[in-house]
């Protein structure tokens, strides 16, 4: 019963933190329909950041933090404008590809920085975050990943559905031309998503990071994991990507629990593959509303 | 004998026949028969068995590239599942050789028969999904591919690998690379008569009507499900087909090779040869393969001559930078692939010195 | 240059993909205030126009290669439509494309761009006002709502953004006949309430003629011919080529047409 609890408990945590990577990603699908390929490296990055800064710059742990996610953000602008915006208007495989040759520069350099080594972080984060029920312990790094998953969640919600801004991403996302002749700024729009996608993607790497250590490989093949969570959830769904999430985390840590370690990869996209004849669309993902 | 045909200054078709035409002119007929003449009568003759063996892997890469530019650059339908493909031909090759003692030229075929069967289940996402979710069911493919392509240890001996028997043909023991050579080049010419072909008959123009406008496809009366589940078919046998001469050139086979980097690169081969463009294929194919060796032999270059001695370098990052850069820069600069960069230097050599 | 022009056309060309032609020296002139129609069959280059003057050609690869247009006073030609926009120029794109997974209200909203930040409430009662069919629609996704209430739903979209110039792309397309005229009138209640300055292209000559204060025709790229309204109404080659008429001024029948085409005079 307790290892059930325990499983329980570390499938939905994990199931936020990948919510969390999620969400950046969604984030540049709704404005932009791009399905970004490099968003592990992008979680990489962050943790990358966050690490160099804390033990190589020996910044305080507050700091080197918001320097991470200012870093990342800048990032996630300076890509969309080397890269993104000459493509603006392409067919969709340019795009994919594109992210995907991406992704392959990022791991390369990263590759070449800091090599293929597994890095752990100074332990930092105060104990007394943890929760202790009877036997069940969820350790700190889970907590911050529950609640900074959940604190997204409501403010992207609200940014999407209520202010300007938001809507006008929705918009773009929506047709281009259109939002054009209305005077929406839409590079700005594509840079502000990439920009927040990026400082969300920095924010999930360091977790990550906290919790299995930092190594390129290793964070860079959770942006394959984030592709199951987003389909699952729809890919333009905000709080799918939360469901989507906790639905793959609690999926694998069963499987892994109970089943065997080396089907822990596999069965996410075996569940994906049934649910999406189910529903195409994901489980909260738009129907496409076609007229010929 | 009928008059030969030049190149025109202009299109000027006046039937349907002329559209369907693969050679717009006797001219390039000539060329391209000669070239493949030469190509036979030559390079397996001056290649040293380094080379030889490169340009087969070009060979092989091509038939599996113009497999998958059946499915992206005509049928529309993005499928990051084909290195898997090439796996389970390679596979499905190895299991008839071994298991079923299966001579050379039977386990090929049915190798990508096989693989085209594997194909089509998973296809049949591609009912309901479209775009951006079908290219993750085709990932999710992958994935499912690879695990049992490891746990199944019963059929495919898991991490082990299997070892095939040597290939003969008609009597005669195919050993080495000038053997193969001819093999991966007549079956390459023969597979890319057969693309060519297929794109001019009526499945091939459904192909192309389910890319530009599926609804509009279906409304002329194109049953799209079974079209896409036939280009997958078609897709999937280009690869088992790669994959089995693979097996048998390579002699054992790993799981390891067949991940999604392969897909990757294949995709990377249609994209940067340019979609929707059989030639283009084996330009990109051969654009890959040499770009891989080239960076392979520059990294052992600077670990044998120590400059880089002090820094911990292996080919992994390297490698993934330029192959990146490669993609990027193609995408962003000559989006319709080297075939657009082909065409573009082949009419200003035609039409120069007045480029109008 | 008369006081009271908003916007002048210089015998501007337009080119697309560096190669084809669509627009070969075309002038307008545009007053405060007036509704300005655009007539021309099919492919005669009025979206084009309206295109340069609201910079959205940029998208499509086309550009204004000679000419000046000239907007209060200032040159805009191959401006950014960002800028243009916020200069006071809105178009309203031909054939409707509305934002299909917003609702309605969010439609509307998306017309704040020029003006972000600002307050808008007052704007939506307005619209509404000059929308009724709307109201019950707001929460329903724009893609679920039919033809006229999704040209209501962009022309809206447009006047949020309190465009001095709205440039209309066939409002009229696809719509029943008592749909249009309801249109129609609103666009003129628009013009008269809110002072706007309307281009407006149509098929529909006979309705767009009956708002209009002035008009041109286009032909393959050139203006062929301008007048005032009632004028151009009383001009026996647009009676003949655009509003289906006899020469006589009775509707044409079958008994009438005669088996050569009538030759358009300023061919």
């Amino acid at each position: 019963m307790d290892f059930l609890i325990q499983l329980l408990v570390n499938g939905i945590s994990i199931g936020f933190l990948y919510g969390l990577a999620a969400m950046g990603f969604v984030m540049i699908f709704k404005s932009s329909s791009v399905l970004n390929f490099a968003h592990g490296e992008l979680l990489a990055a962050g943790a990358f950041i966050f690490l160099t800064l804390v033990t190589w710059a020996k910044l305080p742990i507050f700091l080197a933090f918001v320097i991470t996610l200012a870093g990342t953000f800048v990032l996630g602008f300076v890509i969309e404008r080397l890269f993104l915006r000459p493509l603006i208007g392409e067919p969709l495989i340019y795009v994919i590809m594109l992210t995907v040759g991406l992704a392959s520069i990022f791991k390369g350099l990263m590759l070449l920085i800091w090599g293929g080594n597994l890095y752990i972080y100074p332990d930092f984060l105060p104990a007394h975050l943890s929760i202790q029920m009877g036997s069940i312990n969820i350790p700190p790094v889970y907590v911050i990943s529950i609640v900074i998953g959940l604190l997204f969640l409501t403010l992207f919600g609200f940014f999407f559905k209520f202010s300007s801004q938001g809507i006008y991403m929705r918009s773009v996302a929506d047709n281009q031309t259109a939002s054009l002749s209305l005077g929406v700024n839409v590079r700005r729009v594509f840079a502000l998503s990439w920009a927040i996608a990026a400082l969300v993607a920095g924010m999930s790497g360091i977790i990550l990071g906290i919790i299995n250590g930092i190594n390129v490989h290793d964070l860079s093949s959770v942006g394959l994991k984030v592709f199951p969570v987003v389909i699952l959830g729809g890919l333009d769904s905000i709080g799918g990507a939360i469901v989507g999430g906790l639905i793959i985390g609690l999926l694998e840590t069963f499987t892994g629990g109970y089943l065997s370690p080396s089907l822990r990869d596999v069965v996410p996209y075996i569940v994906l593959v049934f649910i999406l004849l189910v529903r195409p669309y994901g489980l909260f993902g738009l129907v496409e509303i076609e007229r010929v | 004998m009928r008059k030969l045909h030049f190149h025109p200054c202009g299109n000027f078709r006046e039937g349907y026949e002329q559209e369907l035409t693969i050679y717009e002119t006797d001219f390039g007929r000539t060329a391209v028969f000669l070239s493949l003449v030469l190509l036979f009568a030559l390079v397996p003759v001056i290649s040293g068995p380094y080379v030889l063996y490169v340009i087969n892997i070009i060979g092989i890469a091509s038939i599996a590239a113009i497999g998958l530019n059946i499915l992206v650059g005509y049928t529309g339908q993005i499928s990051l599942g084909h290195g898997a493909f090439f796996g389970v031909g390679a596979y499905a090759g190895a299991i008839f050789a071994t298991a079923l003692h299966v001579p050379f030229w039977v386990a090929v075929p049915c190798a990508g028969l096989v693989t085209a069967l594997i194909g089509m289940i998973f296809g049949i996402p591609s009912v309901r999904l479209k775009g951006l979710y079908l290219t993750i069911a085709t990932l999710a493919g992958q994935f499912i591919i690879e695990y049992v392509l490891v746990h199944w240890e019963t059929l495919t001996k898991g991490t082990m690998g299997i070892v095939l028997p040597k290939a003969t043909l008609f009597g005669i023991s195919l050993e080495g690379d000038r053997a193969f050579f001819y093999i991966i080049f007549l079956s390459l010419i023969l597979m890319t008569y057969i693309a060519v072909n297929i794109m001019r008959t009526r499945y091939g123009r459904a192909f192309v009507a389910i890319r530009d406008n599926d609804q509009a496809a279906e409304g002329m009366g194109i049953p799209i499900f079974r079209y896409k589940l036939l280009a997958f078919a078609i897709s999937s046998f280009y690869a088992g087909f790669a994959g089995a001469i693979w097996a048998y050139y390579m002699i054992s086979i790993t799981t390891e090779p067949f991940n999604l980097g392969l897909s990757v690169e294949y995709l990377a081969m249609v994209i940067i040869g340019g979609m929707g463009n059989i030639a283009g294929s084996i330009f990109g194919a051969t654009f890959i393969t040499v770009l891989n060796e080239i960076l392979r032999w520059l990294t052992d270059v600077f670990m044998n001559t120590g400059i880089l001695q002090g820094v911990e370098l292996s080919i992994a990052p390297i490698r993934e930078l330029a192959f990146g850069f490669t993609i990027v820069l193609f995408i962003l600069f000559e989006p319709r692939g080297l075939a657009e960069v082909w065409r573009i230097i082949r009419s200003s050599f035609r039409l120069w010195p007045f480029s109008y | 240059m008369k006081d009271n022009t908003l916007l002048q056309l210089n015998n501007i060309s337009v080119v697309y993909s560096d190669v084809i032609q669509v627009l070969k020296g075309v002038s307008l002139l545009v007053e405060q205030n007036k509704i300005v129609s655009l007539l021309g069959s099919n492919g005669a280059g009025k979206t084009t126009t309206l295109k340069a003057i609201s910079g959205l050609l940029k998208p499509e690869n086309g550009k204004v290669t000679d000419g000046t247009l000239m907007y209060e006073g200032k040159e805009i030609q191959n401006s950014a439509p960002e800028d243009i926009t916020r200069m006071g120029i809105i178009q309203v794109l031909e054939g409707r494309q509305p934002f299909k997974y917003l609702t309605i209200e969010e439609n509307l909203r998306v017309g704040t761009a020029t003006r972000w930040g600002k307050p808008y409430k007052k704007d939506m009662e307005l619209i509404y006002d000059y929308f009724p069919p709307l109201v019950k629609r707001k929460k329903t996704l724009a893609g679920y709502c039919s033809g006229g209430e999704l040209q209501m739903l962009v022309i809206g979209r447009a006047l949020i953004a309190h465009p001095k110039l709205l440039l209309l792309d066939e409002p009229s397309l696809g719509l029943a006949p008592l749909v249009v005229k309801e249109i129609f009138k609103i666009i003129r209640r628009i013009n008269e309430e809110q002072g706007t300055t309307i281009i407006l292209v149509e098929q529909n000559a006979n309705m767009a003629l009956q708002i209009a204060h002035y008009g041109y025709v286009m032909e393959n790229g050139k203006i062929v011919m301008e007048g005032k309204a009632d004028e151009l109404k009383k001009n026996p080659d647009v009676r003949e080529f655009y509003l289906g008429m006899g020469a006589s001024g009775l509707t044409k029948s079958y008994k009438d047409v005669k088996a050569y085409k009538r030759r358009k005079r300023w061919l």
